[in-house]
């Protein structure tokens, strides 16, 4: 998708929290990743490892937690997890479904030393 | 190493094949559950250590394999290497048989801690400053947000509503813009056009009159929040105006970028297949309306209104469908009349 655009918005918030917190390597960065955030992991990561170079977190583990998608469902009314857009409704079977979680691209923590 | 827990748990050891012993993993467990491993491993410069750490799996998964890695680890334990895997299941790494390391890596699992020990050092050393956990929480496109709620400020400010038109290359955006511009007579509006190269489109826009700003995003995809927040500074908006900003053509990558627009119109034309919505479904859950353009050309073409629609509907309950010709002028004044109407409410706030 854009996963340059997104890993050069990680390294601005690591080089932000450099300055605030005063580290200098970055170990670990969790990251969470909704289903229907439309992110290539396999893309981010390989763009992350570029991005960062020259930054504290040159060198860091990437680690990507996944968010579920969830959806109302148009029928039951519910709010419901599903694992693709076009899912039906787990509970009714309903087609009509409007996603209302899942688009998370957040991160959520590091290990800095 | 193991693909599904990423267990080194075989001794390497120099010079010989790090061949790894079939194995079976059985994870069927509920969200939440934390379960409990020791990894050990031992490498051939005789370095010995071993990790507790805890996962808490928010999925089930099973996975039995007998697989060989080729792996000939030569070299000084002595790393500070990061990479990561972010995998579902059954995927097969290659590794380079050259490469110095036995990296640090991480699965998608949702993990609670940490665990410290598989980190770059594995060990804490005196005197060495421990590592710190520090709550981030941002969202990775907050710089954006920023932007695009100052455009948004920008906007209410003049009582001028926005749309952001996203479709594929070719759907007839700009000849949509014109015959809307064109339509729309007096009212006040402004044009931000983005593409990679050229002026082409500004150009079309200027030739009716109408005040418009070229963006060539070069290699970029997409249009961004201080793109357009760049963009609107040289523009002259004038108040209770139309913003019309004209994304590049993509279904994918414009998705995720709010620019401060009021609502996302996402133009699709009957020539691209009904089934368009179902395989770019992110843009048209992200949209408030969808124009079908080009329906004049839906008999030549053999196209279903009623499939595209139902496709639309299916991806996203909540759309709106309005079918177009540009070209004809058919189904443009419903078009118009709905930009009015969703000008009148925002410059009218008793109304919204």
């Amino acid at each position: 998708m854009h996963e340059m655009s997104l890993a050069e918005g990680m390294r601005e918030i690591v080089l932000e929290q450099a300055q605030r917190h005063g580290f200098s390597q970055v170990r670990i960065l969790r990251v969470e990743i909704g289903r229907f955030a439309g992110v290539e992991k396999e893309a981010l990561a390989f763009c992350f490892d570029v991005v960062m170079r020259g930054s504290p977190a040159e060198g860091a583990v990437l680690e990507m937690i996944d968010l579920p998608g969830r959806a109302q469902c148009f029928d039951c009314l519910q709010d419901v997890v599903i694992a693709d857009r076009l899912d039906p409704c787990p509970l009714c079977g309903g087609s009509r479904l409007l996603p209302v979680g899942g688009d998370e691209m957040r991160i959520k923590d590091m290990e800095v030393s | 190493m193991c693909t599904v827990c990423g267990c080194g748990d075989t001794p390497k050891i120099e010079g010989q094949d790090g061949k790894m012993a079939p194995h079976t993993h059985s994870h069927p467990h509920d969200a939440g559950h934390v379960h409990h491993h020791t990894h050990e491993h031992t490498h051939g410069d005789g370095h010995h250590h071993s990790h507790p750490h805890e996962h808490g799996h928010t999925h089930g998964h099973s996975h039995a394999h007998g697989h060989d890695h080729e792996h000939t680890h030569d070299h000084d334990h002595d790393h500070s290497h990061g990479h990561s895997h972010a995998h579902d299941h059954g995927h097969s790494h290659s590794h380079n048989p050259l490469h110095p390391h036995h990296p640090p890596h991480s699965h998608s699992h949702a993990q609670p801690l940490l665990h410290f020990g598989a980190g770059a050092a594995g060990v804490s050393v005196a005197g060495m400053s421990q590592a710190r956990l520090i709550e981030v929480e941002t969202d990775i496109l907050a710089k954006n947000a920023v932007y695009a709620q100052g455009n948004r400020r920008v906007l209410r400010a003049m009582g001028s509503y926005a749309v952001n038109l996203v479709s594929s290359p070719g759907s007839g955006k700009t000849t949509l813009l014109c015959k809307t511009i064109e339509a729309l007579g007096d009212t006040p509006l402004a044009v931000i056009e983005g593409d990679q190269q050229t002026s082409n489109d500004a150009d079309r826009i200027r030739a009716t009159g109408a005040q418009a700003i070229q963006i060539n995003t070069g290699k970029g995809c997409h249009l961004d929040g201080n793109m357009v927040g760049q963009a609107m500074d040289q523009l002259r908006l004038q108040p209770n105006s139309f913003l019309f900003i004209e994304n590049v053509g993509n279904l994918v990558c414009p998705a995720a970028f709010d620019l401060g627009e009021d609502a996302k119109v996402a133009i699709l034309s009957i020539t691209e297949g009904e089934d368009k919505p179902l395989k770019y479904p992110d843009m048209f859950t992200a949209a408030r309306l969808a124009i079908l353009n080009k329906v004049d050309l839906a008999q030549a073409c053999g196209a279903d209104l009623d499939a595209y629609e139902a496709n639309l509907k299916r991806v996203n309950p909540a759309i709106e469908i309005l079918r177009v010709s540009a070209r004809t002028g058919e189904g443009m004044t419903a078009w118009l009349d709905w930009l009015q109407a969703q000008r009148i409410v925002k410059s009218s706030p008793q109304l919204a």
